[in-house]
């Protein structure tokens, strides 16, 4: 029952060769190595990207191709500097990520910058969302099943998380959507706000574009109720999944700690079974859990594409897809590499956060 | 239903070698709750393999027709009748695109997991064993494309395959090659991780002193040695090869709906009938996947566990989900739940 929920796997194995060479060194040199290794990882993501979509043509020819007359796609190509060798290419477009400028979309010529920076936050909402669901579901469901362990709580908890893992998120929403929005009628059926409530929004000094974040501020209770019932189903979507493996995770190593010493130790002091699993038990089970917080960012963006798409919540996920049917690589190619920076400083911050609490991940 | 068991229940009669087969020493270990887990993915498993076979006597129309004697199907028919699971907003029968999908979903797994198998052995044995520039390159980039959203490698992988040009390897080809790119880095992992760890044992040392070539050590000593966890993560990979085959079509990535069927495509059609209250469309290829992926994944997580004394049930002393010190194998896959 465990495979889908290990620590991380970088540790266990000894993979990164960074890991080794370090004997003595403190935390500040420690830290100094995982950011340092930040750009190698962006560094490849980049190239790689860039490289696997250039082989199959010019961003160009597949946007457009079919529906200009040649010449003048020809002229576009040219203008556009397509015809160029690759590599010419390949580091002017190094040159312009440096410089922060990803570049204009084909499909509607918007500066690929400013496309993120709007929906960046919609899914940055999302994630946080869904993050809270995974955590409320995952954290406590998780201590019932390793304190009843064995027993009927715990089959029925293990069965949930492996049916939250089979599971496609689309699939999970579309039944969500069916049965509360469809049925039920309780909450709206996609969106991230009723066109009203945008409006109401919009008039805000520096939005943060996290809608109940603005809805909060603006102090506009109506729009908040608005923007929070939207919210439900994709962070439910979402979330549900994390949660599982969460609930596996706090399982496993709270089952673990609960065999120490030094419970049965507090037991024999008199200290109560629900502080036993919630306070001594559960505290050492952090740290893997922080780490696969991290890990799961990731897993979340992926799902995050396809929640996006099921609940026309108007994301990077949302804005992907649409893309991608338009042919629109330059645009993807943007929001591929904002994704794999997110990721990088995700695994930076996990890796912090890992060391800070416990000194032995440093050595 | 009980396509698995009796079957097994024969075979354990037979030859001793029977009895050492993956999937049947493991069901004689098993006990309680985890033999019922067992029991339960190989019979959904088998569920899905059967009907992937014989798809074409089970359903009742082909995955891409529109009309029979009588005429054209009806367009959103509920379920009943002629189409037990109703039509879809094309047309198509449901129930027939669900279980010709089967097909699909096999042919993908089944493409996927031998091209990443075959890719990552080796990539894993060379970079292990020969050690230097080239495993640290290879680690780096296995490790960049590890870390990132494994849906989006598929896109961008699918985009190289299927976009430029029309497709020239076909749907199902292209979904697993972009499949396969994902898993590599898995397979490399752990392959490299116990190559590494055997390449310090006495028996390869002896046959170095021998004077074994270092393709004969690694083909030979090593190789045999190091796949022995395969089988685990060929399962625990086959449904997370189903899952990014559903998301891929979910986007529209997947194979056109006359080439063949996919739940994943079938389920992104659906999402706009959910607001009308149409429900068919969506929840049945939906539970297919559900279905198949809950299989895959219970056999996987029980010979996983099975494998691992430490977690093992026994009769008496149940010890079931001990405290987790990962071994190679699990720490490759983990925390990896690639979603879709």
């Amino acid at each position: 029952m465990t495979t889908l929920i290990e620590a991380p796997p970088s540790d266990a194995d000894g993979l990164l060769p960074t890991k080794k060479k370090k004997s003595g060194g403190g935390l500040g040199q420690y830290l100094l190595i995982r950011f340092l290794l930040i750009f190698p990882t962006i560094f490849i993501l980049v190239t790689m990207v860039f490289f696997l979509m250039r082989i199959t043509g010019d961003p160009i020819t597949a946007a457009l191709g079919g529906r200009l007359p040649p010449e003048q796609l020809q002229e576009r190509i040219h203008a556009a500097g397509y015809d160029r060798p690759l590599p010419v290419q390949y580091f002017e477009y190094l040159g312009q990520l440096v410089t922060g400028n990803f570049g204009t979309t084909l499909s509607d010529n918007r500066k690929v910058t400013e496309m993120l920076t709007t929906y960046g936050s919609a899914t940055l909402e999302l994630t946080i969302n869904a993050l809270i669901v995974a955590l409320l579901v995952g954290i406590p469901f998780g201590m019932i099943a390793a304190h009843r362990r064995d027993h009927l709580p715990d089959a029925v908890l293990r069965v949930f998380a492996i049916l939250c893992y089979a599971t496609p998120v689309f699939f999970a929403g579309l039944l969500l959507k069916l049965t509360f929005a469809v049925w039920l009628g309780w909450l709206p059926v996609a969106g991230r706000a009723k066109t009203s409530s945008e409006l109401a929004l919009t008039g805000l000094q520096a939005p943060t574009g996290i809608y109940w974040v603005d809805a909060l501020r603006s102090g506009n209770m109506a729009a908040l109720g608005d923007v929070m019932a939207h919210a439900v189903l994709p962070a439910m979507a979402l979330g549900l999944l994390t949660a599982g493996i969460f609930l596996r995770l706090v399982r496993t190593n709270v089952i673990g700690t609960l065999g120490r010493d030094y419970i049965e130790a507090g037991r024999s002091r008199g200290v109560s079974e629900f502080r036993l699993v919630t306070k001594h038990a559960y505290k050492p089970a952090l740290i893997p859990i922080i780490t696969v917080m991290g890990l799961q960012i990731a897993v979340m963006l992926g799902g995050a594409v396809l929640t996006e798409t099921t609940f026309e919540w108007k994301g990077l996920g949302f804005q992907l897809a649409n893309y991608l049917t338009a042919r629109d690589f330059v645009a993807v190619q943007g929001i591929v590499v904002l994704l794999a920076v997110i990721v990088a400083v995700t695994n930076f911050i996990v890796d912090i956060v890992a060391a800070l609490i416990d000194p032995r991940v440093r050595y | 239903m009980s396509t698995t068991t009796p079957l097994e229940a024969t075979t354990d009669r037979r030859a001793p070698l029977f009895k050492r087969l993956p999937v049947i020493s493991h069901f004689n270990k098993s006990v309680g709750l985890q033999r019922g887990m067992l029991v339960v993915g190989l019979v959904l498993t088998g569920v899905f393999l059967l009907t992937a076979i014989f798809a074409p006597l089970l359903a009742p129309y082909g995955f891409a027709q529109l009309s029979d004697a009588d005429g054209s199907f009806p367009t959103q028919q509920p379920p009943g009748g002629k189409h037990p699971l109703g039509t879809t907003v094309g047309g198509y029968d449901v129930l027939s695109r669900v279980i010709w999908g089967s097909q699909t979903a096999i042919l993908v797994i089944v493409v996927a997991v031998v091209l990443s198998i075959f890719a990552g052995v080796i990539l894993g044995l060379v970079s292990g064993y020969l050690g230097g520039w080239l495993d640290r390159v290879l680690v780096v980039v296995a490790d960049a494309i590890y870390a990132f959203p494994s849906l989006l490698v598929a896109i961008v992988m699918a985009i190289v395959i299927s976009g430029g040009e029309s497709s020239l390897f076909g749907g199902v080809l292209a979904a697993a090659i972009s499949i396969t790119v994902v898993f590599i880095p898995q397979y490399f992992r752990v392959i490299r991780a116990e190559t590494i760890r055997l390449k310090a044992e006495p028996f390869v040392e002896s046959a170095k002193v021998v004077g074994a070539s270092s393709i004969r050590i690694m083909g030979r000593h090593i190789y045999r040695n190091a796949t022995r966890t395969l089988p685990l993560i060929f399962t625990l990979n086959a449904s997370e090869a189903i899952l990014t085959l559903a998301g891929l079509g979910f986007l529209g990535f997947g194979i056109e709906p006359s080439s063949a069927a996919e739940w994943g495509f079938d389920l992104n059609k659906a999402l706009a009938d959910t607001t009308s209250g149409i429900w068919w469309t969506g929840v049945f290829p939906g539970l297919a996947i559900v279905w198949t992926v809950l299989g895959l994944t219970l056999v996987g997580e029980s010979i996983n566990d099975l494998n691992d004394p430490r977690l093992r049930g026994r009769k008496r002393a149940g010890n079931k989900g001990g405290p987790d010190t990962a071994a190679a194998a699990q720490a490759a896959i983990s925390a990896d739940v690639r979603s879709s």
